[in-house]
């Protein structure tokens, strides 16, 4: 589009003669990303958070008295598997095949709710055990951060739903494979972040 | 049970927690009542609801949104200017035992008040909407990349806007200063509703900010016009894709270390308190990580203003543009290392000071640069002394102080001493005002007549200029003496008699501050009246340089009816230059994106959840909650959002144009 118009010969083009139309949802992906990257930053102040709190115990329980470094291994595990799945869901989706898209969805998310139900479970099993987010700021800082994980998955299983009662009703016309694309990505965000919560929070949490 | 269900549904607000018993509190809120009453009847009266709602409100248009910032921050400006004022009268008059004539509980509220409203309700207004309206028009673009976004952006920083309103007659605002720092801002010394009216409102409008920083980072990434490379990209552009990049990379730490302190508040967590290991210096840090870019989020864009300014004015094109550029990028890159200036007497040590003060004073280079690219670009020119050339001026002669005032406070000995005097408050009120608030000023007079195609008033904008300028520096310098005698901030009476005459000379200046907004809003109001005269169907009034003055004034819905190619900087006098006619003919559909009245239902929401979660109705809370997923999600299942404009009414609009411009043609 560009080259014809700017080389274009004695008279100089100022304008496209042809409707020069922005491809529907092309700022899409950058905006995304755009948007993760501000999400993850608020992930880096609860990271930091942790950081500088995490070794206020308040004479209260420490990391080592609390994690179960099996358990959270397990639901390490579910979430890295849903987010394999979720990749074969994009797979399928690129081969157009809408029944086998939406079975991978679904497991996917089922992944997820078991990684939720691991994760509801650790906390209330800590704070029948009296730890807290009130009891010491390395507690604060642990549920705010786990938590706000948590959550994001939530909201995550949330738009999963949405999105497979869209691809049911509309199949996988372009809105909706720009719609799945996004929701991938935040997925495998969400794995990343994860990935800093097992090692920065429990694995050397364990350590300290 | 009347009392357990009184309690449900009301959560704290009782009768109490209306201000009944200030008598100043009453008369705003009668005076803003009976005013309300007027609007809201006028325009009931004149039937402008459905007009309103249709072209205004719901509006995607990027133009229409950029106005009705100016006009959120336009109305903001005069609460916030009222509370300024009540504070200068206030210093003026409590001395010889006097304890002037407000309560330090409602004294608290108004200096917290009216710096909260001042940074995010009058100057990121203005500056977002100076953005929203004018970029998309630089690039030559058809509108912004996510237009409903746009929209919702709005409306959201609408919304932490009424919640601020509705802290003055529903319970109270924070007491804390405009940061609320704690453990002052915890639940043990805030217990009341004020902190969380300050935190909700921010959150809220934080929400509409971030948001609409991620649109126009997409919009001037994505969306130029052919020929136009980044370094072809008007100076006014550069710098609010700069300030839009720290939109989005600091917005979401002030929406973290906010969400933090709210745990503190709600659920008893324990990171800024005194006991339980919490850490209130770690409040003091992040808060001012987000605060250190946001004063560059204000003022960058206005480097923009002043450099379209200078160039137009001056006839020639910007000196040292490349430099500029790179001069936004490192003060963009560089905001970022030095929030720790803002608490050197934290104690941090003597090597982490001079870090930072060290950081903070290479800032100044950068700034330099640009003051100097900005007088070589005048050197020489035929310079025309409209309105925004004068509030150029201004701004240079003032800004100056400001810089080198910040550059002394950036030496942490000396800051020792002046931390937290009335000499900081003199530096950042004369960057601030004599940076953003010029440069606002500039810009309006420069893009008046692009958004409504007729210029400003002279005559009452030279009036509004002289009382601004004046009025400034009588009300600040005194301030800067103050300092460096020792005064603090946030006093509400002294003991010592010969300080007086200092904030007498401030409250005088403050006066003429009040004249000059005064004259401002004559200004509008004339310009109103008088539009026939001050008419320019050109779209060109100022012999602009950008492609915005390409088209007409106002421009169509699409902004331009051909994609422009661009070949160089200042592509419109290129165009100009080289013999550019308007097409006539050949007009082709253009596709345009749909009104929508979500983003005023989600902003409904929103306020309505911050409501509840403020006076704890839980119910409340609750349920807008569930709304506004409800909502967000069934505006997904909405897939037809455009349309296409038909070519014949291109074709129309675009002929009519054509003939305002023959007959103008003809009267010359």
């Amino acid at each position: 589009m560009a080259s014809t118009a700017i080389t274009a010969g004695a008279e100089p083009v100022f304008h496209l003669e042809e409707e020069h139309a922005h491809a529907e949802g092309g700022s899409t992906m950058l905006g995304f990303w755009l948007y993760l990257m501000s999400d993850c930053l608020i992930f880096a102040m609860l990271f930091a958070a942790f950081g500088v709190l995490g070794g206020n115990y308040a004479a209260g329980p420490a990391p080592k008295d609390l994690f179960d470094l099996g358990l959270v291994a397990v639901n390490t595990t579910m979430l890295l598997l849903s987010s394999i799945t979720y990749g074969f869901a994009m797979l399928t989706m690129d081969k157009g095949r809408v029944g086998a898209t939406q079975s991978w969805l679904a497991v996917t998310m089922l992944f997820g709710l078991a990684f939720l139900s691991i994760e509801l479970y650790e906390f209330a099993h800590m704070i029948h055990e009296g730890a807290t987010p009130q009891r010491s700021a390395f507690l604060s800082s642990f549920f705010t951060l786990v938590g706000t994980h948590g959550l994001h998955v939530t909201f995550g299983i949330v738009w999963m739903v949405t999105l497979m009662v869209q691809v049911a009703r509309h199949g996988l016309i372009e809105a909706n494979r720009r719609r799945l694309m996004c929701l991938s990505m935040f997925w495998h965000f969400l794995d990343v972040v994860w990935i800093g919560v097992f090692t920065f929070v429990y694995l050397m949490g364990t350590l300290r | 049970m009347p009392e357990t269900l009184t309690k449900f549904i009301f959560g704290r607000l009782t009768l109490e927690s209306l201000p009944l018993h200030e008598p100043i509190v009453v008369v705003t809120f009668i005076v803003v009542v009976l005013g309300g009453f007027a609007v809201l009847g006028a325009i009931t009266y004149f039937k402008l609801w459905g007009y309103l709602w249709r072209e205004w409100f719901t509006s995607v248009d990027h133009k229409k949104i950029g106005i009705m910032y100016m006009v959120l921050g336009l109305v903001m400006l005069l609460r916030g200017f009222s509370d300024a004022i009540m504070m200068r009268l206030q210093q003026a008059i409590a001395f010889n035992g006097s304890d002037g004539y407000l309560n330090a509980h409602h004294y608290d509220q108004i200096f917290t008040a009216h710096g909260v409203i001042m940074i995010f309700f009058v100057a990121m207004p203005f500056v977002t909407g100076l953005m929203n309206f004018v970029v998309p028009l630089q690039i030559g673009a058809r509108d912004v990349s996510f237009p409903f976004l746009n929209n919702f952006s709005f409306w959201m920083t609408v919304g932490g806007a009424i919640l601020v309103m509705a802290s003055l007659f529903v319970g109270e605002f924070a007491r804390t200063g405009w940061l609320a720092y704690p453990p002052l801002s915890g639940i043990n010394y805030s217990p009341d509703v004020g902190v969380d009216y300050y935190i909700w409102a921010l959150q809220v409008a934080g929400v509409g900010t971030t948001l609409s920083g991620i649109n126009l980072i997409c919009t001037i990434i994505k969306m130029r016009a052919p020929g136009m490379t980044m370094m072809r990209m008007p100076i006014f552009t550069w710098t609010s894709l700069c300030t839009n990049v720290l939109i989005v990379a600091s917005f979401p730490v002030l929406t973290a270390v906010l969400t933090l302190l709210a745990l503190d508040r709600y659920v008893g967590t324990n990171f800024f308190t005194n006991d339980f290991g919490g850490n209130p210096m770690m409040y003091v840090n992040l808060i001012w990580i987000w605060g250190h870019p946001e004063v560059y989020i204000l003022i960058l864009p206005l480097f923009g203003v002043f450099s379209e300014v200078t160039s137009t004015f001056s006839g020639k094109r910007l000196f040292g543009y490349t430099s500029m550029v790179y001069a936004t990028v490192v003060i963009t890159i560089l905001s970022y290392l030095v929030w720790l200036h803002h608490f050197f007497t934290m104690g941090s040590g003597a090597s982490v000071n001079s870090f930072f003060g060290i950081t903070t004073m290479i800032i100044s280079i950068p700034t330099g640069a640009k003051m100097f690219n900005w007088l070589f670009t005048m050197y020489r020119g035929r310079i025309r002394f409209e309105l925004p050339m004068m509030w150029t001026v201004a701004f240079m002669l003032t800004f100056v102080v400001g810089g080198m005032t910040g550059v002394l406070l950036a030496v942490p000995p000396a800051d020792f001493v002046l931390h937290n005097s009335l000499f900081l408050i003199a530096h950042f009120h004369n960057v601030i005002i004599g940076g953003v608030l010029f440069g606002l000023f500039a810009g309006i007079a420069y893009w008046w007549p692009k958004a409504f195609g007729f210029r400003l008033d002279p005559f009452w904008g030279k009036v509004s200029f002289w009382c601004w300028v004046l009025g400034f520096w009588f009300a600040f310098m005194p301030l800067y003496i103050l300092g460096l005698m020792g005064v603090t901030r946030r006093m509400r009476v002294f003991d010592d008699p010969s300080l007086q005459i200092w904030f007498v000379i401030a409250a005088f200046g403050a006066a003429l501050i009040a004249c000059g907004i005064a004259a401002f809003l004559v200004q509008i109001f004339v310009s109103i009246r008088k539009r026939a005269e001050l008419a320019d169907v050109t779209g060109d009034p100022w012999d602009g340089r950008t492609l915005e003055w390409s088209t007409s004034s106002p421009p169509p819905a699409y902004n331009f009816a051909f994609t422009p190619v661009i070949r160089d900087n200042d592509a419109w006098f290129d165009m100009k230059r080289a013999g550019y006619r308007r097409p006539l003919t050949g007009f082709k559909p253009i596709h345009m994106p749909k009104n929508t009245g979500t983003g005023v239902i989600l902003a409904i929401f929103s306020v309505a959840l911050g409501f509840g979660l403020i006076w704890y109705m839980w119910w409340l809370a609750a349920l807008s909650f569930v709304c506004l997923i409800a909502t967000a999600i069934g505006h997904t299942f909405n897939y037809h959002r455009d349309f296409n404009i038909p070519a014949a009414e291109v074709a129309q609009t675009e002929e009519a144009r054509t003939a305002l411009l023959a007959a103008e043609g003809a009267k010359a």
